[in-house]
């Protein structure tokens, strides 16, 4: 059913109608014009359309528009206001993208890790950056970049 | 063995027009011949060499813009091919400013990514529009200056008189630069002398990338657009009979509802045409989420397809047979199939009665599913069709081979089709398969309409266009001193061979018989990194290790015997590869890897090296496996490809092929039953992941001053069974099957 929903995206409250079961996925890159956040699976799998929920990072693609009532969401457009957030710098610093597709799930999911664990282990990289999938495999530099952003912040 | 040069005409000649900001616009035509390379050959490229506009731009404030003219899916070509322009132009790599360019012919001579050609093929062509546009700079700057060209030097987009100490910018002299006569001698620097090449440079677009900006095809969005989604059948093998969109189309948000024919009846195929069904139902709304809701609502009939023929371009016809298919029957048939004779591909010597004498002969059957490709951004594309024109925006790894088939459908000409390309998120082969645009085109016109196409996750996966099914066997002959005295590998696959006959090791064995059958298929196949290569390196590789350890020698140590021989007195007349090369990039990786050092014992540590487009890659990985768990600590890569122009994103690439490939090799399938694919998306399609990566990649290039080759696709397939002999060290098992890690027990 279509209703009015009242979102607050990167400290923006927007106003928009959509059909309730819509997940924020489609609601910012269909409604919104805020392409940054992929369509990856639509399953929650892949990890390409992580957003921040209330500075967790989540899967857009599995958040109806219906349960976003008084959340406060970023996307990677929020992230930082001239993509200069340590994870980013430390993105293009390591050089890490090929295609690039995955990575601005992967840089949110990045994010919010080092904001929960400013001084991550490994492993603890690798476990959390698990649900993000980066065919060209870009996997070792990933971690390299988070290394240098936990450093840096 | 081919030679592998390509031989560029100096008849060169420029063309040039003045901007009206006052700058300068320089492009370059010629003509050239390229001599067919093996590579080539196998894609089927014909190369064809047209007048060519704008590479560069320089404005009056010496800003410099440098057009990439090649599709760029991650391969980082819109950062490496620049560099080749910037080196001879003489310029500060900072000062330049990197932009895509659209699809032109005129424009651009080869707008092509695919079979790891893109800087083999632009490193010559363009280093000259760079060193001819520095040429005429300079010739602008002399007569400004009145000075002899001489006198003048070029460095950083300035040119300095060192005498009267005179320095001015490219800009200054852009505009008269542009009046000029283009040079008819255009030298090129020496190897010695490169500035630019050679240096690791970051990727131009990384931090665009880095801020989720709209780069890909996916986010592309005009005023007026709708989202398309195609619903097609459930099964290869399957067409559509009919259907009923009633409830869809009183779906909120939906447009239109209403079936395609992507090619004609009699349609004339070209060699990548290729798509999984032919007609499908093209649902067109307002927003992605209404057309997939809409989709569920279709209440379509499906029924078996007839066997049915297509007629390619060359009159060759092709039977797609019917039926639904299944991946365990397939199996069985390729097994049946390695037991008949095959089609002879290659024969050195006797090789019957080798086998016939031997005291020993090993046989090893290898097989491997269909892989999807699994581009991380799915199959899109966006059609504006007006009146007799149509306007795409379009992920397309070679537009120029889609293009007669784009033309053929819509029956419009080529001057009325204009494709603006845009970064593709991975493509890997797949998005050399452009039948996409022509459904986009048609969803367009019919819906009157700027319409942009998306597959779902699961259209891309289940109706994908895959890396075949294959299998080899091989056989090894042994006399009674454990010598090597024939060799047999017999190929086939659903539906093509993987067989590469006169690779290694033909040519380093006397006694050799390469044979190839295939399985007809109604399972739409076709290029997936480094195609055919990806599975003999896979297989072959392991074998080689398996042999090796009966006859008591150290897996590199015997390759190396191998291909010293083919060096030195090769067997026969056509081997494709380089020997020296070969021994070269295993010698490289022994001493990198500290093989068979004593640190090293305890290490469970696998080898492979391979030959394809035109390089050579050998891996060393060290793992260890418990119960169902690899841990990969280490890969070592070795390279030659040649000249490496940015070290960086070479790297970048070979660290990428090894996770692509360990992957692959461990998890890597999509099977079938009766048509369906039993994977979809990500949740049934396992993907190598972030924990399961290598701990550390290490990638070492060959130094040398041999013009580049391939590497996007090089590294790829040699990993395959490094990982495979590795996991016979840490299990004591042998691997014959892909993907290898199901067979592990927790």
């Amino acid at each position: 059913m279509i209703k009015k929903y009242s979102v607050k995206i990167n400290k923006k409250v927007h106003q928009v109608e959509a059909d309730e079961n819509m997940p924020l996925l489609w609601v910012l890159r269909d409604i919104l014009g805020m392409e940054g956040t992929k369509y990856g699976c639509g399953v929650g799998s892949c990890g390409a359309c992580t957003v921040h929920l209330n500075g967790d990072a989540v899967r857009s693609c599995q958040l109806p528009i219906s349960a976003l009532a008084g959340m406060e969401i970023t996307t990677i457009e929020g992230l930082s206001a001239k993509g200069d957030h340590p994870v980013q710098k430390a993105w293009v610093d390591v050089d890490v993208a090929q295609c690039g597709y995955c990575q601005s799930g992967q840089i949110m999911s990045a994010a919010a890790l080092l904001k929960n664990t400013p001084n991550p282990t490994e492993e603890d990289i690798e476990n959390f950056m698990t649900g993000n999938i980066c065919r060209c495999g870009t996997y070792t530099r990933i971690k390299k970049a988070i290394q240098q952003a936990a450093t840096k912040s | 063995m081919k030679k592998t040069d390509s031989n560029y005409s100096r008849r060169s000649f420029l063309k040039v027009s003045s901007l009206s900001g006052g700058g300068m616009m320089l492009g370059i035509s010629w003509f050239a011949s390229a001599k067919p390379v093996e590579s080539l050959g196998e894609l089927n490229i014909e190369p064809v060499w047209q007048e060519v506009t704008s590479f560069i731009k320089i404005a009056s404030d010496n800003s410099i813009k440098i057009f990439s003219p090649n599709p760029e899916f991650g391969q980082n070509v819109m950062t490496s091919l620049p560099m080749l322009i910037a080196e001879e132009l003489d310029v500060d790599w900072k000062q330049v400013e990197v932009e895509q360019g659209n699809y032109d012919p005129k424009a651009f001579p080869r707008q092509f990514t695919g079979g790891s050609q893109g800087i083999r093929m632009a490193w010559k062509q363009l280093r000259t529009v760079g060193s001819a546009a520095r040429q005429m700079i300079l010739t602008a700057a002399s007569q400004a200056w009145n000075l002899p060209v001489s006198e003048l030097t070029t460095a950083n987009g300035m040119i300095t008189h060192a005498f009267s100490g005179k320095s001015e910018t490219y800009g200054t002299f852009a505009a008269a630069a542009a009046k000029l006569p283009v040079p008819k001698d255009i030298v090129l620097k020496g190897n010695q002398s490169f500035r630019l090449i050679g240096t690791p440079q970051k990727n131009v677009v990384a931090p665009k990338i880095a801020q989720g900006k709209p780069l890909f095809g996916m986010d592309y969005r005009e005023a007026g657009m709708l989202i398309a989604m195609t619903e097609r059948p459930p099964a290869f093998g399957m067409r559509l009979k009919s259907f009923d969109a009633t409830a869809a189309k009183k779906m909120p948000g939906i447009v239109d509802i209403f079936p395609i024919q992507v090619f004609n009846d009699d349609h004339k195929f070209a060699g990548f045409d290729t798509r999984s069904f032919n007609e499908v139902i093209a649902v067109v709304g307002k927003s992605t989420w209404d057309v997939m809701n809409a989709r569920k609502k279709i209440k379509a009939v499906w029924e078996v397809a007839p066997e049915r023929k297509e007629m390619g371009v060359n009159n060759r016809e092709t039977t797609v047979p019917s039926g639904l298919e299944s991946t365990t029957k397939h199996y069985a048939q390729m097994l049946e199939m390695s037991k008949k004779p095959g089609v002879i591909e290659r024969k050195d010597g006797d090789p019957e009665k080798a086998f016939a004498e031997a005291k020993h002969v090993i046989e090893r059957t290898y097989t491997a599913p269909f892989l999807a490709h699994n581009i991380m951004e799915p199959t899109n594309t966006f059609a504006h069709y007006v009146g007799d024109k149509v306007r795409f925006v379009a992920p397309i790894q070679i537009p120029d081979w889609i293009m007669p088939s784009i033309v053929a459908r819509l029956g419009i000409p080529k001057e009325n089709i204009s494709i603006e390309l845009v970064r593709m998120g991975g493509g890997f082969g797949r998005r050399a398969y452009g039948h996409y645009m022509i459904e986009a085109a048609l969803i367009s016109k019919q819906a009157n309409a700027p319409v942009k196409l998306i597959y779902s996750r699961e259209d891309d996966v289940s109706a994908g266009i895959y890396r075949p099914s294959y299998q080899l066997t091989y056989r090894a002959a042994f006399d009674e001193n454990k010598k090597l005295i024939a060799f047999h590998a017999k190929g086939g696959g659903v539906p093509e061979s993987p067989l590469h006959a006169n690779r290694f090791p033909a040519g380093a064995i006397d006694n050799y018989l390469a044979e190839s059958f295939v399985i007809p298929s109604n399972i739409t196949i076709g290029a997936f990194r480094a195609p055919r290569s990806n599975f003999n390196a896979a297989a072959e590789q392991s074998f080689l290790d398996e042999i090796s350890e009966y006859m008591g020698k150290d897996p590199i140590a015997f390759r190396l015997e191998l291909l010293q021989r083919a060096k030195d007195n090769p067997v026969g007349k056509t081997n494709d590869y380089d020997a020296s090369r070969y021994m070269g990039v295993l010698e490289l990786v022994r001493e990198k890897s500290g093989w068979g050092k004593p640190e090293n014992a305890g290490k469970k540590r696998g080898v492979s090296a391979y030959f394809c487009h035109n390089s050579y890659a050998a891996q060393v990985i060290d793992l260890q496996v418990k119960g169902d768990q690899v841990t990969v600590d280490q890969v070592t890569t070795a390279l030659d490809c040649g000249v490496v122009v940015n070290p960086e994103g070479a790297k970048n690439m070979a660290e990428g092929a090894a996770i692509d490939g360990i992957g692959n090799a461990l998890f890597g399938q999509l099977t079938i039953t009766d048509g369906r694919t039993d994977q979809r998306n990500f949740d049934t399609y396992r993907m190598i992941r972030h924990n399961e990566a290598p701990k550390k990649i290490d990638v070492h290039f060959v130094k040398n001053e041999i013009d580049p080759t391939g590497l996007g696709e090089p590294p790829f397939p040699p990993i395959f069974a490094a990982v495979a002999n590795a996991l016979y060290k840490a299990t004591g098992k042998r691997f014959y099957q892909q993907p290898f890690q199901p067979q592990l027990k927790a």
